[in-house]
């Protein structure tokens, strides 16, 4: 859970104690068949793609059908601020349905359905006979590019890129191929500077800035921040972040050191590692971890350089920060078990699935979704305070860290509950 | 040597490369890598090789040239890294197209030869070291160089797009809920136990591949998924080519997919190389010692679904039938007997090939040669004549190929020798003689 969604949280119902808010076995009488469940971040919704005829689909929320119905209809989500969207055709056109009202361009092919991280912006990469582009809540790119491969929104929403190739390419023409015809298109509009690939894609926090992964020639790789590259190459690099609240960027770059963190393509952490990838800033914006191999085939966390004293021999998913960015913690698996490791400590039980973990508003407390078998459970510090459910999402605390909202599908009626933290920990 | 000249095959992957080439700026990449690509490893297999040539028998190559000693595995590293190691990497540019041909076109790196060394040593892996060096001159067989190109900008081997991809996975669907019902390919299902996933040939050209597992996941009930996303694709041709960077690229976009899905392990599609990459390759380029999540061919997840009664086999494919044992899965992984368990269950008239198992031969089109290109498809049809008189010598009908690319060598051989058999995936067999209850009657 982000500071945004904290945010957003602050206005939903905290007080409720249960909400049977549908029975999911009415829908499968109801339709012919019941896709997978999606609920919104508040809980009070619950959605699937469900069959409505032969050959007809449409939306089903908490019991409920809308009134379209489409031939085909998928990648159904809420966004962060409640809103449900789900693509879908009738008649070879696509669109996007936001609550049952389409968007008003129609096209040949939508997809990559994506948000900008306040929850504002829904965006969607198309395809029309003019070409391949974007759509941002229905307004559409005005250059279309020969192919488009990612959509990506800044934190307010108001910038959209996607890495896009700007001339045909035939089979097997290397030559044209090694000229560089990748660029990055930012609200449409691509950068002068072309290159062999342009990957990944992160936004400044003001959203004014643009850096990208892009390789130059087979073997070099670098940094491109607004088209322009650092001076310094790697043999490879990983995606890039910008430090909150500055144009500063940093990335993983391998050199024949290792893995390291680069800052404007300066090394920041001097150790180099077997991997470094997935490098968050805290809250604070200051502090700075990554998953790091530090010996070949083990993982962990590193915190401003410093690796945590546990290792994990399978994977470690990405670091979650407290709120405070005084606490760490991830979802790891060590030999075939998942759990969660925080600050350097694992919890004692190993699970067949952990999602990633949240603290509490205070840092003390981490909670996780857990699945054992095909049951799903809330882990609440290590141990398994609620459940089994069939199905469940994450648990969330309350702003005041007092309470849990869990959503979970319990004897096929789906549930949003508030549970006592205090109540919870005495399980 | 008195050995008549090889035929001249022009290829612009090498051809044009070689012109910005110069000894210099050979040396520096040849040391480079020398330096701090290889180590003990590559020191012991040079320095152990006694040169007693032990190893030639074992290569289809060799044998299929009239066992000209060229085709030989220890001819191939002579040829390659004896010069470039004894030159310190000195050598003029129309050398490194010969390392190129050799290496790129003329060696499948099926390690059957290491099996027959008395030392053990990997012949695949030094000349794996000579594809390193030529790819970091840039002198890549144009099309396994285009294939490469594909994997860096698509994360899959056929430039297909985002759309393509997940609009030919909604046509499957329409094609597998025509005959079994409710039948499905979930996108991007959180927490499933299989993620699937696909080399790209099959979305390209071989889309029915896919609509057959959306069947046979309905009617044995497993909890599955697909990504709408990159990462579904499993192949990866820039380990063969020898550029590591692209590699590791495509394997982490692979694994991440089915981390990011929470599912509990990855189902591979019938392909041979696909699973080296995926499982070894990789993973170890990456940092992991293993695949971060547990990950298994076709042919292991078949033979749980058969073993364990999820698919029922109602009658025998009676058809005399025999088998392409992929090397990257029965040689480098011993599913041979998974393999044969699973044909013995399904097939009624089973001829098999002589030698077999890990002993097989190679079908000549793995290890990337095959996306070599038509340039070299003839001499690539030649080097596997020993192939072509194994597989007539069994009286089969048709060979089981659970390989993409033993499928397409395979197909090339049979029209190449005039075999007049036909080759089926295992999936296609499985299509003709699994049960689907009434109550999944579409
Ligand atoms: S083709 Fe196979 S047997 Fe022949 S040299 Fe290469 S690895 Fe050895
Ligand atoms: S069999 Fe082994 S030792 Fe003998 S020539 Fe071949 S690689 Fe060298």
């Amino acid at each position: 859970m982000n500071e945004i969604i904290s945010n957003l949280a602050k206005s939903w119902d905290w007080d409720t104690p249960s909400k049977n808010l549908s029975d999911i076995s009415q829908w499968s009488s109801n339709f012919s068949e019941v896709q997978e469940l999606v609920t919104s971040m508040d809980g009070e919704r619950i959605a699937s793609v469900v069959r409505a005829g032969d050959e007809s689909f449409t939306v089903c929320v908490n019991g409920e059908p809308w009134s379209n119905t489409f031939e085909k209809a998928w990648s159904l989500k809420f966004s962060p601020a409640g809103v449900l969207f789900v693509i879908a055709m009738n008649e070879d056109e696509w669109s996007v349905f936001e609550e049952d009202e389409p968007w008003n361009d129609t096209f040949e092919y939508v997809w990559n359905l994506n948000f900008s991280p306040n929850g504002k912006i829904a965006g969607v990469n198309v395809r029309s006979a003019e070409g391949y582009g974007a759509s941002l809540n229905g307004e559409t790119w005005e250059h279309k590019f020969v192919q488009v491969r990612s959509m990506h929104i800044s934190n307010d929403g108001r910038n959209s890129a996607g890495s896009v190739q700007m001339e045909p390419l035939s089979e097997g023409d290397i030559v044209t191929f090694k000229k560089g015809i990748w660029g990055l298109a930012v609200n449409g509009h691509p950068w002068e500077q072309r290159f062999l690939n342009v990957w990944g894609c992160a936004f400044s926090g003001d959203g004014t800035r643009v850096a990208a992964e892009v390789r130059l020639k087979s073997g070099s790789q670098t940094i491109a921040v607004d088209g322009i590259c650092w001076n310094e190459q790697f043999k490879a690099v990983w995606e890039p972040v910008f430090i909150p609240g500055t144009h500063e960027v940093i990335a993983p770059g391998l050199s024949s050191k290792g893995w390291q963190l680069h800052i404007n393509g300066s090394p920041l952490w001097n150790q180099p590692f077997n991997q470094v990838w997935r490098q968050k800033f805290g809250p604070d914006g200051k502090r700075l971890a990554a998953v790091v191999s530090p010996d070949f085939g083990r993982w962990s966390i590193a915190v401003d350089g410093t690796v945590w004293k546990s290792t994990f021999s399978d994977v470690v998913i990405e670091p979650i920060f407290s709120f405070d960015s005084k606490h760490v913690a991830a979802a790891v698996k060590n030999n075939n078990r998942w759990t969660i490791a925080v600050d350097g400590v694992a919890w004692n039980q190993g699970f067949d699935m952990a999602w990633n973990p949240y603290f509490s508003p205070d840092g003390n407390m981490v909670v996780a979704r857990i699945a054992l078998g095909k049951n799903y459970f809330v882990a609440l510090d290590g141990k398994l305070v609620l459940g089994p459910f069939e199905e469940m999402w994450d648990p969330i605390f309350s702003p005041d860290g007092e309470s849990l909202l869990v959503k979970c599908v319990d004897d096929s009626r789906y549930f949003r509950k508030i549970l006592p933290v205090k109540e919870l920990l005495k399980k | 040597m008195g050995l008549a000249p090889l035929p001249l095959v022009n290829d612009a992957g090498m051809d044009l490369p070689i012109q910005e080439l110069t000894p210099e700026r050979i040396a520096v990449v040849f040391n480079r890598i020398m330096n701090t690509e290889t180590a003990a490893r590559f020191k012991v297999y040079m320095n152990t090789c006694v040169h007693c040539g032990l190893c030639s028998d074992a290569c289809h190559w060799f044998l299929s040239n009239d066992r000209d000693p060229r085709f030989s595995p220890v001819g191939k590293v002579k040829q390659t890294l004896w010069t470039l190691v004894q030159k310190k990497g000195r050598v003029q540019p129309e050398f490194i197209k010969e390392c190129s041909r050799i290496a790129q076109t003329e060696c499948n790196v099926c390690r059957r030869c290491s099996m027959y060394c008395p030392f053990g040593i990997d012949i695949a892996y030094l000349l794996l070291t000579v594809r390193r060096i030529c790819s970091e001159l840039g002198v890549v067989p144009q099309f396994l160089q285009d294939t490469v190109n594909s994997h860096a900008v698509t994360l899959n081997q056929m430039w297909v797009k985002q759309d393509e991809w997940i609009d030919t996975l909604q046509w499957q669907e329409d094609d597998a809920r025509a005959e079994v019902r409710n039948a499905r390919i979930p996108l991007d299902k959180e927490g499933a136990d299989v993620f699937y996933s696909v080399i790209a040939p099959e979305p390209k050209i071989l889309a029915q591949l896919i609509g057959n597992i959306a069947q046979i996941m309905a009617v044995a009930k497993v909890d599955w998924t697909m990504p709408s996303f990159d990462g579904w694709d499993n192949s990866n041709m820039a380990m063969y080519s020898g550029d590591f960077e692209t590699m590791g690229r495509v394997e982490r976009s692979h694994h991440d997919a089915a981390l990011r899905l929470k599912s509990r392990r990855i189902v591979m599609g019938e392909c041979g190389h696909a699973f080296r990459g995926a499982v070894y390759d990789g993973p170890k380029w990456l940092g992991w010692r293993e695949p971060p999540i547990p990950l298994i061919h076709a042919v292991d997840f078949y033979h749980e679904l058969i073993t364990t009664g999820r698919l029922k086999i109602i009658k025998k494919f009676s058809t005399p039938v025999t088998v392409q044992e992929p090397c990257n899965i029965i040689r480098g992984r011993g599913l041979g007997v998974k393999l044969r368990e699973i044909i013995d269950a399904t097939c009624s008239d089973f001829r098999p090939p002589e030698p077999d198992f890990e002993h097989n031969y190679c079908c000549g089109a793995g290890g990337g040669v095959i996306n070599c290109g038509p340039n070299w498809k003839a001499s690539r049809v030649k080097g596997n004549s020993v192939k072509a008189e194994q597989l007539a010598a069994t009286g089969a009908h048709i060979v089981i190929t659970p390989c993409h690319n033993c499928h397409s060598g395979i197909e090339d051989i049979i029209s190449g020798y005039k075999l007049g058999m036909h080759v089926k995936f295992f999936s296609e067999i499985l299509m003709e003689v699994i049960e689907i209850p009434d109550e999944l009657q579409a």
